[in-house]
């Protein structure tokens, strides 16, 4: 079994107007130091082993639902884990 | 795995740990009588949930006792998930009011959102089609802080997630801002649904053997106790709390309202009811106790989103979209194929029985067994000390006085901005009012209107209560809360048909609160009989206070009015230029509790408005004569703010149209004055005549294309002013409040 | 001529869709529900507004898989006439059915209002009854409006005038006010303005009547023709 993380968020050249509207709130607390902030969503998978590499369903899923890549970048970390 | 330890009915009763839960000594020793023994851990928590004040109603029931529930057109009264009024055609209108105020306080948008599903919920679970939702909310001052802001932000954000998604058009409500609200928000949501007789359902559990059958999302651990958080104050740790707000899903809710509207069609059906405060613990005990029969359930067989959950947390859960149903013996596939085209499970987790015990088994042993009738109908009732607070007499002993005005175009502008009267665009077009298709008078006018497909019907619904009388004088002031209301479905072309009130007040272990409850209840009640206005259901909120102070007395009413042609829509916009303005009513130096006052003494104190009941159904019947006549070409209630503001508000959103309009008598009485049963009319010149003899109005002056109000006081013109600058400032105050 | 509607679970437009079609046009229309295996007998594919499966993960996301959009994507490349509002319309954007994707409004809040809109392409069977730059009022009702596509594609939709409907003024930050595209051949139609919000002037307006006229009209003139 496998636990997988999968992070999604919108490509750099596409204006995130929470991520904006979070900047500028942080700006108005005195966070100077913050310059940027970009808002994405967080997925945890459980993939059960099969006879077709996880990496491969991973990614498939990704691009298939997960994430629409006409706005959306994804990467996804991958860790084996012992079912109890 | 870890087993959690429950305390023994001894250890209950020696630690008083039924206290934690609510119950207080006496009422313990109660269900040791009733039960003939101490109660476990899980029966307890049963009893503490179904007699908190949230479910039980037992400070607040010899007072509710008082308001008038029958009537002609009422089909269903207070009792079930709503009250139900017939509208002809073998149609009726199903509506309720029910606050959400203390997990608004906490979470805001989910406290809302909540609110809102919850309600929803209550409509259809009488077999009724949602329409229409409104919401009515108060708020602290909204530049006193910026957790006000926040609050008001989320809970808008709330009701709007919630409604826009499962589809259903938020048509209107109100909101105001009072400092009395600033650590405790007031946020009441009113569905209002369409039904025909025949598919009019009951929460009850009738046949013995009948089965009963769980419907929608899984049960987790949130909520628990939200009855009983519901029924205390607020102090600052509440937030620790937390737990107890629920999260909601409006998707599961839309598929569930689907199934739901066609479970009622299928004659397999025999009761349904929502599973709201007090989740399955309520449903189960009320719908056997109305049935007269008794239920036994498996927990084990309860959809469970969380692991171990114990028979106690498994009852006492307020996770959202769930409903419980009873279902013929036998027919029980017929629910679950209806409900699996939604995606949806029916499970059958229980039987109806003849013993009239709430019985519950987990994990193959009783873990409760209790009298229905005992968890539902015989909470204590408490008849609480009331006294005449003694502002309430400094207050009527003063005389009124005209607030000092120098500037009367100036004042005109400033009270435009307040927030309880500024518009509230910034609101409404967050909310989705056009969805279904049928909103023929949208959010900003005096009611909104939808229309009946199908009919020329139409239902003209509002939500009113102006909380600043009632404060200075409750029993005036609830009738204030009622009269106003109907006013409102008059000017849009109604006939009031009922009301739903949802009494929002503070600790009524406090005499002087318990004493504006009975008050307020006293004027609303003479109100409703006066006006033919039934209460059909309703709520009560109690200790909304934070931290000792309580809001002010707040008594919410929701009514709905029947037009019975859709040519008798009534806006109050005025139409064209030439047409003749009259004042209906007569104006006195009234300030109590004014937005004039508020505005320039920054509190408020003296007498309310008075409200003379039957000049008021007189003014009403005449209105509603001459718009069925078809001679009123608008029509506008005159409240806060007075005359000048209605003329204003008349104006907002015109092309090009002003007003030259002469008053009589001192000039800030007459502009601003808020005297109640008056009503801002216009009517096109070839219909004076008509007009005239139907109504007794004061002629005041004529609709231009100027596009400036011009209003002379005597002989001296007090206000000028373009309407671009009035719309302007009444348009712009609160998102500039807000930034 | 016979429309579909088709119901998503969560689907809330679809009755407003079947009105306008069956109570204001006259013509015959069906609801059809996302498990269906076929369009076989319509003339032409309403995908109406809503929050398909709550729009959770992302606005048309999950409805994209349904079995119906299947027979969607082979209606569309019959050349039948296919319309998407709101939801509708994300759902098309998701399917690859039209270019670019949808973001949250720039006011980050839900907008429900009127708004007017520009016809920028009247040579369609979408906008046939309209006159070219004609300005008309349409409601909107969405927290996710905001239209956008790369550079490239933009080109492309200017070039080959498949940008229909714009906004005079822009209420939520979508790329060069576009209001509603439609794909190279002309047949599938996406817009976040709801067109079957304003049939009726009892509701305040009826623009969006010649919208539905326009696909009638055009479809009655082709098989005039065939026939």
């Amino acid at each position: 079994m496998y636990k997988v993380k999968v992070f999604v968020t919108l490509r750099e050249s596409v204006l995130d107007p929470q991520g904006t509207a979070v900047v500028h709130s942080l700006h108005s607390l005195n966070y100077q130091a913050v310059s940027d902030v970009r808002i994405g969503k967080y997925m945890e998978l459980t993939v059960e082993k099969s006879d077709r590499d996880v990496e491969e369903v991973v990614k498939e899923v990704c691009e298939k639902i997960l994430a629409n890549t006409v706005i959306e970048d994804y990467r996804y970390e991958i860790e084996e884990v012992v079912a109890q | 795995m870890l087993l959690k330890l429950e305390p023994s009915p001894e250890q209950i009763k020696q630690e008083k740990i039924y206290s934690q839960m609510g119950l207080t000594d006496e009422e313990f020793q109660m269900v040791e009588d009733i039960l003939g023994r101490t109660p476990n851990y899980t029966e307890t928590g049963l009893f503490s949930v179904m007699w908190s004040e949230h479910c039980s109603y037992k400070n607040s029931k010899p007072v509710l006792r008082k308001f008038p529930t029958s009537g002609a057109h009422v089909l269903q009264g207070p009792g079930e998930g709503a009250g139900i009024v017939d509208i002809g055609d073998e149609q009726a209108v199903v509506f309720k009011i029910e606050s959400h105020n203390h997990p608004s306080a906490i979470e805001p948008y989910q406290g809302a959102a909540t609110g809102v599903g919850g309600i929803i919920r209550d409509v259809f679970s009488m077999g009724a089609r949602p329409i229409a939702l409104l919401n009515s909310l108060r708020f602290g001052e909204l530049d006193a802080s910026s957790r006000v802001q926040y609050l008001f932000k989320e809970v808008v954000a709330g009701i709007a997630g919630y409604g826009n998604c499962i589809g259903i058009p938020t048509v209107g409500g109100e909101i105001q801002f009072d400092a009395c609200y600033e650590g405790n928000p007031l946020v009441n949501a009113m569905c209002v649904g369409l039904i025909d007789h025949k598919d009019i359902k009951k929460g009850q559990a009738h046949g013995v053997g009948n089965t009963v059958m769980y419907i929608g999302a899984k049960t987790g651990r949130d909520g628990i106790h939200g009855a009983t958080f519901a029924s205390e104050e607020l102090t600052e740790s509440s937030d620790e709390k937390r737990p107890a707000v629920q999260v909601g899903d409006p998707f599961m809710e839309k598929l569930l309202l689907e199934a739901c509207l066609e479970l009622v069609k299928c004659d397999a059906l025999v009761g349904i009811q929502d599973m709201g405060a007090a989740g399955l613990t309520s449903s189960s005990a009320e719908m056997a106790s109305k049935a007269g029969s008794g239920i036994e359930m498996n927990l084990d067989l309860v959809p469970q989103r969380e692991k171990g959950m114990t028979a106690y947390e498994m009852m006492l859960s307020e996770s959202q979209e769930r409903m419980l149903i009873v279902v013929e013996k036998g027919r029980e596939q017929e629910i679950v194929d209806i409900v699996s085209k939604y995606d949806l499970d029916a499970v059958a987790i229980g039987v109806v029985t003849d013993d009239k015990m709430l019985r519950l088994v987990h994990n193959g042993e009783v873990v409760a067994n209790v009298p229905a009738d005992a968890l539902a109908e015989e909470a204590p009732v408490y008849h609480k000390p009331s006294s005449e607070p003694a502002y309430f007499r400094e207050f009527q002993a003063m005389e009124n006085t005209v607030p000092e005005v120098t500037d009367h175009n100036e004042t005109l502008v400033n009270l435009l901005k307040q927030a309880t009267i500024a518009s509230k665009e910034w609101v409404y077009n967050q909310y989705d009012y056009m969805v279904r298709t049928s909103t023929v008078v949208a959010p900003g006018s005096d009611a909104a209107v939808v229309r009946i497909r199908g009919t020329r019907k139409a239902l003209a619904m509002t939500t009113d209560c102006n909380s600043r009388y009632l404060y200075l004088d409750p029993e005036t002031g609830g009738k204030i809360a009622v009269a106003e209301a109907a006013r409102n479905i008059v000017a849009s072309g109604g006939v009031p048909l009922a009301i739903t009130d949802c009494l929002n007040f503070g600790n009524p272990e406090k005499p002087e609160i318990f004493w504006q409850i009975e008050k307020s209840v006293d004027g609303m009640s003479e109100a409703c009989n006066v006006l033919s206005t039934p209460v059909i259901g309703g709520n009560v909120s109690l200790y909304n206070e934070r931290s000792g102070t309580a809001v002010y007395p707040t008594p919410v009413v929701g009514m709905v009015g029947l037009i019975e042609d859709i040519d008798h829509i009534t806006t109050q916009s005025f139409k064209a230029a030439g047409d003749l303005i009259y004042l209906i009513g007569e104006t006195k130096p009234e300030f109590g509790g004014s937005e004039l006052q508020k505005l320039t003494n920054n509190n408020i104190f003296g007498k309310a408005p008075e409200l003379n009941l039957e000049v008021e159904e007189k003014a009403q019947k005449q209105v509603l004569s001459a718009i069925r006549a078809g001679v009123v070409a608008s029509a506008h209630d005159v409240s806060e703010g007075g005359v000048a503001v209605a003329l204003a508000e008349s104006l907002m959103g015109s092309e090009n149209l002003g007003a030259n309009v002469t008053l009589q008598g001192e000039a800030t009485t007459a502009l601003f004055s808020e005297s109640q049963s008056r009503f801002v009319l216009t009517v096109k010149k070839e219909n004076q005549a008509q007009f005239e003899s139907l109504v007794d109005a004061t002629y005041i002056g004529t609709v231009t294309d100027s596009s400036v109000l011009k209003i002379t006081c005597g002989e001296e013109l007090v206000v000028s002013q373009p309407v671009s600058t009035l719309e302007k400032a009444w348009k712009g105050a609160i998102p500039c409040l807000l930034s | 001529m016979k429309f579909a509607v088709i119901v998503f679970p969560g689907s809330n437009c679809d009755i407003d869709m079947y009105h306008a079609i069956k109570d204001e046009l006259g013509e015959e229309v069906e609801y059809v529900w996302h498990d269906a295996t076929s369009l076989e007998g319509f003339d032409a594919i309403l995908l109406p507004g809503g929050f398909s499966y709550g729009d959770y993960l992302r606005t048309g996301a999950i409805a994209r898989f349904s079995n119906v959009m299947k027979e969607v994507v082979k209606a569309a490349e019959a050349g039948k006439p296919i319309l998407g509002v709101c939801n509708g319309f994300q759902i098309l954007l998701e399917a690859g059915l039209l270019p670019g994707a949808m973001r949250r409004n720039t006011s980050l809040k839900f907008i429900c209002k009127n708004v007017e809109l520009r016809v920028e392409n009247n040579e369609t069977m979408f906008s046939g009854s309209y006159k070219q730059g004609e300005t008309i009022q349409i409601p909107v009702a969405h927290g996710e409006g905001n239209y956008y596509c790369d550079e490239e594609t933009l080109a492309r939709l200017k070039e080959n005038k498949q940008i229909v409907f714009t906004y005079t003024n822009n209420p939520n930050g979508s790329l060069e006010d576009i209001a509603g595209i439609m794909n190279e051949k002309g047949n599938v139609l996406g817009m976040m303005p709801h067109p079957e919000r304003a049939v009726d002037q009892l509701l305040g307006g009826a623009d969006g009547v010649k919208l539905f006229q326009s696909i009638v009209k055009q479809w009655r003139d082709s098989h005039v023709v065939k026939a």
